[in-house]
């Protein structure tokens, strides 16, 4: 186990009585993707957190004391004690190292590669692809652009190649790193949560192994409370504009 | 025991980063061509190994693996000796290897883009008989520099990226620093000494330099 050391029990629920902690605070605007997959890690995990609210739309990212916290002027940012942390799966990773690790399957080697292997395939083969779909989709139409669609619909022919490895995988296995859910799996709700409220849901839908999988982190109580704070227009129609 | 399986040259930057790990670790491994030209990468044998049709994909005994940054964590987690903990895993301060898995990710999803966008466009483009389009460079290069801006400050206050420990946030960077300063973009660095600094540290590193003299004679494969 990554975080055992000598001053505190093995990784059990006394663990964390055992250390008086201040909450960890997390800084950012709740519907972000980027956020709301740090959001589901801290409800997997039942840990203590504060969510300091900031505005997108006043430039707060960009004030010099955020910039202090995260010189790339991103959100989320995770405070945890004297550690400042940011990019959302770095975050995410250290969350479940330290309240849940079995999430990371931190203590199999084989597994915890496994896990791995599907942060990044969300990372850097999925988010990709729906990223400028949500994009076009949902946002350019409240800020007053103009949806690309040549680039929408060349998203949505790479997705349904993408969606296939995703399919043969979850044929063959529960969830995406092996037969328990982790980290794999949950990496890929935030993002999905916005791509799957516009009229493309139905290409994910058409994988009957992808829609179950989507379905059940649907069902995840952490997910429900995460959506909560997700409504699908991002907050512009209603006004309340990140 | 057998030796691992790395499948894919040398010269992909993706598969020099998994090859400067093992390098680093000492361990025996195989490295296994996989041939572009004939479209192999897209063939059932190896999308066995990686269903995207993507190098590097990796095999140690039953377990196949693929992604770079993914091999690179099993392969520093597999072989790590107290000396050799390039996550900072184990009984260590967590708060180092959370550092290392941010700088890793900035890596990834900030340094990668801008700098294999401009490689891409300038040398891989032509290759293929395109025209590079110099303003998608022109951005490319606003956004390194911005970057570079954060990463100077951040070196000036520590050694290394996650701190004054070398690690795989480290030499992640190394296979795309490798060609950029092959190109004439790379005196953007010379506005960033505490960077060129780092990387010369980098390239002076015996796995780099091994991984370097493979990816050259692959290249012109």
């Amino acid at each position: 186990m990554n975080y055992i050391n000598a001053h505190f029990v093995a990784n059990t629920d006394s663990h964390n009585s055992l250390i008086k902690m201040a909450p960890m605070k997390l800084y950012g605007w709740a519907v972000s993707p980027w956020m709301a997959r740090v959001l589901v890690c801290l409800e997997e995990a039942g840990a203590e957190y504060e969510l300091v609210p900031m505005s997108r739309s006043g430039g707060d990212h960009r004030q010099p004391e955020h910039l202090a916290r995260n010189p790339f002027g991103e959100i989320p940012v995770l405070e945890d004690g004297d550690l400042t942390l940011y990019q959302s799966r770095a975050i995410a990773r250290h969350i479940l190292r330290k309240y849940k690790p079995e999430l990371l399957r931190s203590d199999n080697l084989q597994e915890s590669a496994m896990v791995d292997v599907w942060v990044d395939v969300d990372a850097h083969q999925l988010e990709p692809i729906i990223r400028p779909v949500v994009f076009n989709v949902i946002i350019k139409p409240f800020t007053g652009s103009d949806c690309d669609q040549d680039l929408v619909d060349g998203s949505i022919e790479k997705l349904k190649k993408t969606l296939e490895v995703y399919e043969a995988r979850l044929s063959s296995s529960k969830y995406l790193a092996g037969d328990f859910v982790s980290l794999a799996d949950l990496t890929h709700f935030s993002f999905m949560r916005y791509f799957m409220a516009t009229q493309y849901a139905e290409v994910v839908e058409a994988y009957p192994h992808v829609k179950a999988w989507w379905e059940a982190l649907l069902a995840r109580p952490s997910v429900k409370k995460v959506m909560a704070g997700m409504p699908p227009d991002f907050g512009f129609g209603s006004g309340n504009i990140p | 025991m057998a030796p691992v399986k790395v499948f894919g040259s040398a010269a992909f930057t993706n598969v020099a980063r998994v090859l400067v790990c093992l390098e680093e670790v000492g361990a025996d491994y195989e490295i296994v061509d996989i041939d572009f030209h004939v479209k192999e990468h897209k063939g059932p044998e190896h999308l066995a190994r990686n269903p995207f049709g993507q190098v590097p994909a990796f095999q140690d005994g039953d377990l196949m693996l693929f992604q770079s940054r993914a091999i690179s964590r099993y392969v520093l987690s597999k072989y790590k000796t107290d000396e050799v903990n390039l996550l900072r895993e184990g009984e260590g301060d967590p708060e180092e290897s959370a550092l290392v898995d941010v700088w890793l990710d900035v890596e990834a999803l900030q340094y990668d883009p801008a700098m294999s966008s401009v490689f891409f466009q300038h040398r891989v483009v032509p290759a293929l008989g395109g025209t590079p389009d110099e303003s998608f460079i022109g951005e490319s290069v606003e956004k390194l520099k911005n970057v570079l801006d954060v990463y100077e400050a951040r070196l000036t206050k520590h050694r290394y990226l996650a701190g004054d420990f070398v690690s795989l946030a480290d030499l992640s960077h190394f296979p795309e620093a490798h060609y950029f300063m092959e190109l004439p973009y790379a005196a953007v660095f010379d506005s960033y000494p505490r960077v060129r600094a780092w990387l010369e540290d980098l390239f002076a590193r015996p796995a780099v330099k091994k991984v370097v003299s493979l990816m050259a004679n692959d290249f012109s494969g």
